[in-house]
């Protein structure tokens, strides 16, 4: 792990910045010190699945990584841009539920190893997670739920997804407390992710 | 304080299990040791179980607690259905966990809070979702409180969860939650304000002592009544101690009684 990854493994947000600002001036190409935040969210995760970090220190890492993404931005103009690199997920919870918190540890993990990610958020009806990955052409579809009442809304959207002629383009992740491979099947989804960590490496295979 | 024993929660494995296999025996262990610790209620949960099997289960819950114990079950479920179930079978005077501002649940829980006379939990959401400032937090908890004595339940009926979020997830709002439930019991005098602890330390390690500090902060502010573990004695014992240290217990008598029963030893 080169030592910006490092740090930022490590939270030393200050390092992290002062390594950043050393590279810019000696003029590293902005997507390698990307690629380097990158590999140290891929261990930040590592650390959260083992138990070792906790959920406001993978939010402290996200914070880290906005704020060297804003020393970068303007030198990103021109070259090709995360978002192209970048591949989409479309996620959110199902309707009926709120529940959000792991949905949004997902996401920050998604964004920190380079994912472009839309969040559709809580509550969300069939219709909208259906638009969202025509408007997107996202390859993966991430549902999440911790209510237990919420298979059956999970299986509406695979259904919708496959009237919309989409089943084919999109890989369906399904993840929350009440899941597991039962609800996946019943589903139709094509994964169930037990943890945030198994849900971003799916996404990393699909876009391999 | 009014305390409400969470135990009997299928979310908890073991529950789950006893649930599955209708095992009354364990149920009615866990119900008798929440009562000799202290606890004046019973939450009884069975939210993991198939939607269509939720009454029925409900039932055979309220049921069997109540063949070992007096003490008034909270029937927790948010699918009317089950309410439903539990209340019927119940005998005395039930608490409903719970009601919302949202439409369809305010509308389909209220009938059963006027049909039984129950007392009701009222959750401080509508259909906007979780309220997103302090400021519409105390809105929709006023309303909502408003509404259901307009609809005849009395003030003393009802007791107030003003939704304590996640420490770790959303750190501002912590104290615009105990601000709310300061600001609402102030304003209405006999109203209740209850929360559910453990939303409050999700995701950080040993939960207790956030969960014990915030119960302490929440004394102060109005909170009196918790669903909690009553078997967890450092709890109790915080919740003893701050209630004598905001003048709630005359003498401090409830303290020492407690001390006598050997509640406040480690």
């Amino acid at each position: 792990m080169g030592d910006i990854a490092q740090a930022l493994a490590n939270l030393e947000e200050k390092k992290v910045y002062e390594l950043v600002d050393q590279k810019v001036k000696e003029g590293a190409n902005p997507l390698d010190i990307i690629q380097e935040c990158n590999d140290g969210m891929i261990r930040v995760g590592e650390l959260f699945s083992e138990q070792k970090y906790f959920i406001t220190q993978l939010i402290f890492s996200a914070e880290i990584l906005k704020q060297v993404m804003k020393k970068l931005d303007p030198l990103l103009a021109g070259l090709q841009t995360r978002g192209a690199a970048g591949g989409k997920v479309v996620i959110g919870t199902v309707k009926g539920d709120i529940h959000d918190i792991g949905k949004n540890i997902v996401i920050t993990l998604l964004k920190g190893a380079g994912f472009d990610v839309v969040d559709l958020g809580v509550d969300v009806p069939t219709d909208k997670f259906i638009q969202a990955l025509k408007d997107s052409g996202a390859k993966v579809l991430g549902m999440s739920a911790l209510l237990n009442f919420t298979y059956p809304v999970m299986k509406e959207v695979v259904d919708a997804v496959r009237e919309a002629g989409l089943r084919n383009q999109v890989k369906i992740i399904v993840g929350g407390t009440p899941v597991n491979e039962q609800v996946r099947e019943y589903a139709g989804a094509d994964y169930y992710a037990k943890d945030a960590v198994v849900g971003v490496n799916i996404c990393r295979e699909v876009y391999a | 304080m009014f305390i409400i024993g969470e135990k009997i929660n299928a979310t908890r494995k073991s529950i789950e299990a006893a649930v599955k296999a209708r095992d009354a025996a364990y149920i009615q262990e866990v119900a008798k040791a929440q009562e000799q610790a202290g606890a004046h209620a019973l939450d009884v949960n069975c939210g993991t179980v198939p939607v269509s099997e939720e009454p029925e289960t409900m039932k055979w819950l309220v049921k069997t607690v109540q063949a070992v114990t007096d003490l008034p079950i909270c029937i927790d479920s948010p699918n009317p259905a089950a309410l439903a179930a539990g209340l019927a079978e119940h005998s005395g005077k039930p608490l409903i966990n719970s009601i919302s501002g949202e439409s369809a649940r305010y509308d389909s829980v209220l009938p059963l809070v006027k049909q039984y006379r129950t007392g009701v939990i009222a959750l401080c959401n509508d259909d906007r979702g979780l309220p997103s400032s302090k400021e519409m937090a105390l809105e929709v908890g006023d309303n909502l409180i408003k509404r259901l004595m307009d609809d005849g339940v009395p003030i003393h009926n009802i007791y107030l969860d003003p939704l304590v979020r996640t420490l770790a997830t959303s750190p501002e709002t912590v104290v615009d939650t105990l601000e709310v439930m300061r600001d609402l019991s102030r304003k209405y005098a006999g109203l209740h304000c209850v929360s559910g602890l453990s939303n409050v330390s999700y995701g950080l390690p040993e939960r207790r002592h956030l969960n014990r500090a915030f119960v302490v902060m929440s004394i102060f502010c109005g909170l009196d009544a918790v669903i909690v573990d009553p078997l967890d004695r450092g709890m109790i014992a915080s919740i003893y101690a701050a209630e004598a240290l905001v003048n709630k217990d005359r003498f401090c008598l409830e303290y020492i009684k407690a001390y006598n029963e050997g509640k406040l030893a480690d």
